[in-house]
Formats: structure tokens, C-alpha cells, sequence
């Protein structure tokens, strides 16, 4: 057998480091405590760890279901080839989010008594039985890639007959899921800022899933595409792009109309740290991406759209820390920011994920799968005529 | 039906010796955590503290509320809303995801950030104690009777009657009759309650009601989702056969 050395490249290097100092902070945290591995207090019980790996981990995951929802159930064939990459990253989503959970609960080994002592009144409730379900489904939408792969046809026939199903069950829990991380924050009006405040949160994290879902496609399609030139046409990841930007719009939309009905618009005209904070999170995640993707010329520009979605994503990320960090007032005028080790943690999160995604798209047919289908479905008919 | 227990805690009668806070300690077997108890907070081993602001003393320590956050918020149901009043809590179903500290609208529960098992900690109103028909440990050790343990209605009675009799020593409003629907350790006041550090912009109704409005609507999201989904995947499936059919037959006729 030959010995393959990488070759050593800047981001392999840089890869490389952050995983170093990732194990470190896991040491930290696993004979430390938190206290030892965070900025954690009681004035803020929860950091970046609920706030980038949890609630941006699922929210990116998004991608999975509304490709899925627009490929096998409003069945718009053209999309076809997305679902798979969609599906992977949904998948490797949900499994960094469980992981990520380990580092941030007090007690991780106690993370399957959801199964056992139930809380219907817990929004956590929902949303611990949303990770469990959705993380299933994903498994049962993802392992026919990997049964087409060592040519498991009577399995991968039988999927196909519940494949349906199970998709219904995916988008129905992706919904509930993507939601109930906004009603986490509906029990805390009197904590939180009223610019992000409101009883349609549970809404808004809906829509901006979407949104912001449907970018991190043509993110990971352009990374893969530079990686193994296993791309995606051009054409159909700027229709994703204009769709993933006319999707945050309208949620933009929904949200002014909320804070003129409600009567908190005129927060937005004092300048301060959170209108600040929020025009940023909108300027970057919706105005600068809807602005130049709903132009034909950016949109059909690879660079433009790559560009887009990043921005698309930042502005996400923005938001979601907001919402969990930034909106919420402290009791005792003490402030948070994370501390190395949640950095380095989230990023070797992150390096693992995208290093994943990578290792799994190179080895298995996610990109191809038209060859593939072709080659079993003559084969399975090869099969039919033996019987 | 067991009466629902309560505490009084009354600013002005408070003359800020540390009693409660000292006997909270032994009750419940803590470390000193400071030496001047009126700079000491609240934390993992200290469940109440005494605060002095000008010259009105106050106490802070689990409100034992009405309808708790902390029991509606906790996935694993580790609090308990016991019959007799207290809130408690237990250590074995706790997985620390530590909403409840998140959520408490008294800013209460606090952590064992530097164990490796951590625990959160607050007062359980000496559950131990007021089962066998005792008093608390901070009531029992309040010299100034301006702590005092008893049925809720009982206590509620008294604090009106205090406001009546002396209206111009009380700001004129119990605290915990109705703050997010109420709780069991009720408070009196000097000054409004807001120069003593409590929660002030609490809505009437319990909070647990925000979420349930959410809560309520997943039966109807599985159920129209499901309709909706596989209605949706018929419709179009079918669109696309009568599609296929068409292209097909007009290739025949040509």
C-alpha cells in the first residue's frame, strides 16, 4: 500500500492548529468545568456555545428540508441535484449540534433523560425531542447514498418505497425545530431588547432558517466545487441564491410591520448598541445580498453569488447571536464575551464539519448521483429478469 | 387540601443584622463565602443575601413563584412546584442546560460553574423543615419579626393589614400578589420595589403562558403540515405525469 502524505497547504496548517487548540479547551472543559473553559456566569447562563453551535448549527442545517420539501414534494426535478449536498450538510449539521450540546451542558451524560422524564410545557422539551427525531430522519435520508455506494439494492429499493414518508416527517419536524429555538426566548419579553422581542419569533427563526439555509447550499457547492470540481450548474444555484434572498426579504418584511404594529419601530430611530447591532445584522444578512442578487448580472456571477451567501450567512450568525447574547439585558451591568476556549472550540467544530463534508463528498456519490441512479436502475431491472 | 405556605419579608421592619442569611448557611450546610455578609451575592453555596440600599435593608432569595418558569422551562422537569408551596429541586434529572437560569424572572437559580458535575442552586424554602410543620431557617432566626413564615392567605392578610395600619411607612403594594401571576414569598416596602433591586416590569400573567401560545399550535403544524405536504406531493406528481403524458403524445402525433 502506498503511503499518501497531504500535501501541506495554508489552510491545512491553519486547519491543523485550530483542532490543537480545540482538544486543548476540550481537556479544559472535561476536568475543569465550565468555569475553567468559559466566560459562563450566572448573569449569563448561556454563551456562544447555545448561541453559534446550537442555534446557528440547526439554523444552517435549514438548507436539508427546503431542498428536500422543493425536490421530492413540490416535485421540482431541476433542484434534484442539490438534495444530496443539502441532506449531507443537514446531517453533519444536526450531528455537530448533539456534539456541540456535550461541550455546553452541565451534565452531558445525562443528555438522554429527555427520553425518560418528559416536560410537554418545556420548550427545551420540544426541542431535545426535535434533535433526536430530525437527526433519525436525516440518517434514513442520507444512507442511500451511501447503500447506492456498496450496491445494497433490495435496502436501498425498500427505502425508496417509505422515502416519501419519511421526508413528510422531516420537513413537518424541521419546522417544529427551526421554530421552537425562537420560542425558546418567548418566556423572557421582560429580559430581552423589543427590537428582537416579539411572539412571532418562533416565525422569524422559521423564515431565516430558510433564507439562510439555501445559502449555506451555495456556499458548500462552491467549496466543493473548488475542492474536487464536483459542481453544481451555475444556472440553478443562482435561482437558489435569488430564492434564499426573496425569502429573507420577506421576513424583513413581516418583522417592520411587527414593530410598527406593536409600536417599538421608533427603537430603531435612537442610535444605540442594539439599533446599531441590528441594522448591521439586516444590513449584512438581507439588504447587501437582496441588493445584488435580485440583479440578474451579480446573481449569474459566481464570485457575486458566493460572495452573497457569505453575507447572507454573517448577517445569520449576527442575528442568531443577538437574539440568545446581545438583546438581553444583564441583571448587574456584567457583560459577556466568549472566552478562547468557546472560540476554539466552535471552530474546530466547524473545521470538523466542513472536513467531513469534504471526505464524504469525495467517496461517495453525492454529487454524482445520475450515473449512479442510471447504473441501479439498470441493475435492478438486470435483477427482475434473473427472478 | 394542604394550605400553600408562605414567607413575609418586610423592609421596614429589616434591621440588617444577617441573621437569616447566617442561619440560611447552617440550614443547608454552605461555606462561607464572605466575610461581610452584606457584600456576599447570591450564589452556589449562598441562597439568600441581605442588600442594603441607603438605608432600607432587603432580602433577596427565591421567589417560589405561583406558577414557577423554572418548572414550566426545565426539559427534564428537575423543579418540582411541591403542594405546600416550595419549589424544589432535583439533582439526578437536571442535565444542565440551564434554561431555567436563563428564564427565571428573578434572576435566582445559580450554578456550580467550577464543578465538573454541576448542580443549580436556590432556595427550596426548607422543604425538609416546613413538611414536618416547621418554620424556615431565616424566619425562625429573624429577630425583627420582618421575616415571617405562614399559610399564604394567612400572610397575605397580614401584609394588608400593615399597609393599612401604617400607610405612611409602606410604599402601598404587596409585592408577589400578582408579579407574573403571583408568588410565595411575599414583600413589603419603604420605597418602591424598584430602588430595592426587584423585578419590576414583570407582566401580571404567569410567563409560562408566552410559551404555551407557542407550544399549543404543534398539533396543528403536524396535522396541517401533513395534510398540506402529502397533498402537495400527489398534486404536483400528478401535474408532472399529465405533463409527461402530453409531451408524449404529441411527439406520436407527429
Amino acid at each position: 500500500m502506498k503511503l499518501i502524505i497531504p500535501k501541506i497547504t495554508f489552510w491545512r496548517v491553519v486547519a491543523v492548529l485550530i483542532v490543537i487548540a480545540g482538544l486543548y479547551s476540550t481537556y479544559l472543559r472535561l476536568f475543569g468545568g465550565l468555569s475553567a473553559s468559559t466566560n459562563l456566569s450566572d448573569d449569563f447562563p448561556w454563551g456562544l456555545w447555545i448561541g453559534f453551535d446550537i442555534l446557528v448549527g440547526v439554523g444552517l442545517a435549514a438548507g436539508g428540508f427546503s431542498i428536500c420539501a422543493i425536490v421530492h414534494i413540490f416535485n421540482i426535478e431541476k433542484y434534484k441535484p442539490l438534495a444530496r449536498p443539502a441532506i449531507l450538510t443537514a446531517f453533519l449539521g444536526y450531528l455537530l449540534v448533539i456534539f456541540g450540546l456535550i461541550y455546553d451542558l452541565g451534565k452531558p451524560y445525562n443528555i438522554w433523560h429527555a427520553i425518560i422524564y418528559w416536560n410537554p410545557r418545556s420548550v427545551m422539551f420540544e426541542v431535545a425531542w426535535c434533535v433526536m427525531l430530525y437527526t433519525t430522519v436525516l440518517f434514513l435520508e442520507f444512507i442511500p447514498v451511501v447503500l447506492e455506494k456498496y450496491r445494497y439494492y433490495k435496502i436501498l429499493n425498500f427505502m425508496k418505497k417509505i422515502g416519501i414518508p419519511i421526508m413528510i416527517v422531516g420537513i413537518i419536524l424541521s419546522t417544529l425545530h427551526q421554530s421552537s429555538l425562537g420560542s425558546l426566548f418567548l418566556i423572557i419579553p421582560q429580559k430581552m431588547s423589543q427590537i428582537w422581542y416579539s411572539p412571532l419569533l418562533p416565525v422569524y427563526f422559521f423564515i431565516s432558517a430558510i433564507g439562510a439555509g439555501l445559502s449555506m447550499v451555495i456556499f458548500e457547492a462552491y467549496l466543493s466545487a473548488r475542492a474536487f470540481n464536483k459542481g453544481i450548474e451555475a444556472e440553478l444555484l443562482s435561482r437558489v441564491g435569488l430564492i434564499s434572498v426573496i425569502v429573507l426579504m420577506i421576513g424583513f418584511v413581516i418583522k417592520v410591520i411587527d414593530l410598527i404594529v406593536s409600536g417599538n419601530f421608533t427603537l430603531l430611530l435612537t442610535i444605540n448598541n442594539y439599533s446599531l447591532l441590528y441594522y448591521l445584522e439586516v444590513l449584512i444578512g438581507i439588504f447587501i445580498p437582496f441588493g445584488l442578487l435580485i440583479q440578474k448580472t451579480f446573481r449569474e456571477n459566481r464570485r457575486w453569488l458566493y460572495a452573497s451567501a457569505v453575507m447572507v450567512i454573517a448577517g445569520f450568525l449576527l442575528n442568531r447571536l443577538n437574539v440568545s447574547i446581545s438583546s438581553i439585558s444583564p441583571e448587574t451591568g456584567v457583560s459577556y464575551f466568549p472566552s478562547v476556549n468557546e472560540v476554539s472550540v466552535t471552530l474546530m467544530l466547524i473545521v470538523i464539519g466542513l472536513w467531513s463534508f469534504k471526505l464524504i463528498a469525495k467517496n461517495f456519490p453525492v454529487f454524482t448521483e445520475e450515473m449512479h441512479q442510471e447504473e441501479y436502475e439498470a441493475k435492478l431491472k438486470e435483477n427482475t429478469a434473473t427472478n | 387540601m394542604l394550605k400553600q405556605k408562605a414567607i413575609l419579608f418586610d423592609a421596614t421592619l429589616c434591621v440588617g443584622c444577617g441573621e437569616c442569611y447566617l442561619a440560611c448557611k447552617q440550614a443547608n450546610d454552605l461555606p462561607e463565602t464572605n466575610t461581610d455578609f452584606l457584600k456576599d451575592h447570591l450564589g452556589a453555596n449562598t441562597y439568600t443575601v441581605v442588600e442594603q440600599y441607603e438605608d432600607v435593608y432587603t432580602r433577596k432569595l427565591c421567589m417560589h413563584c405561583v406558577d414557577p418558569t423554572c418548572v414550566s422551562v426545565c426539559p427534564v422537569g428537575a423543579f418540582t412546584k411541591t403542594e405546600l408551596g416550595p419549589v424544589t429541586y432535583d439533582e439526578d434529572k437536571c442535565l444542565g442546560c440551564r434554561y431555567c437560569m436563563q428564564a427565571c424572572p428573578h434572576h435566582i437559580p445559580r450554578y456550580e460553574w467550577s464543578k465538573v458535575n454541576p448542580r443549580v442552586r436556590k432556595c427550596i424554602m426548607c422543604y425538609d423543615k416546613i413538611k414536618n410543620g416547621e418554620q424556615t431557617a431565616c424566619a425562625e432566626a429573624c429577630p425583627a419579626e420582618a421575616t415571617i413564615f405562614g399559610n399564604r392567605d394567612e400572610i397575605i392578610e397580614i401584609a394588608k393589614q400593615r399597609l393599612a395600619e401604617n400607610p405612611d411607612s409602606y410604599y402601598q403594594h404587596i409585592y408577589g400578589l400578582e408579579e407574573a401571576g403571583g408568588t410565595n414569598v411575599l414583600a413589603l416596602s419603604p420605597v418602591p420595589f424598584d430602588k430595592l433591586g426587584f423585578a419590576t416590569n414583570l407582566p401580571k400573567e404567569p410567563l409560562p403562558t408566552y410559551t404555551a401560545k407557542a407550544l399549543e399550535k404543534i398539533p396543528g403544524v403536524v396535522a396541517g403540515g401533513g395534510v398540506f405536504l402529502a397533498a402537495m406531493y400527489w398534486l404536483t406528481k400528478r401535474k408532472n405525469k399529465i405533463a409527461e403524458e402530453e409531451k408524449q403524445s404529441n411527439f406520436t402525433k407527429e
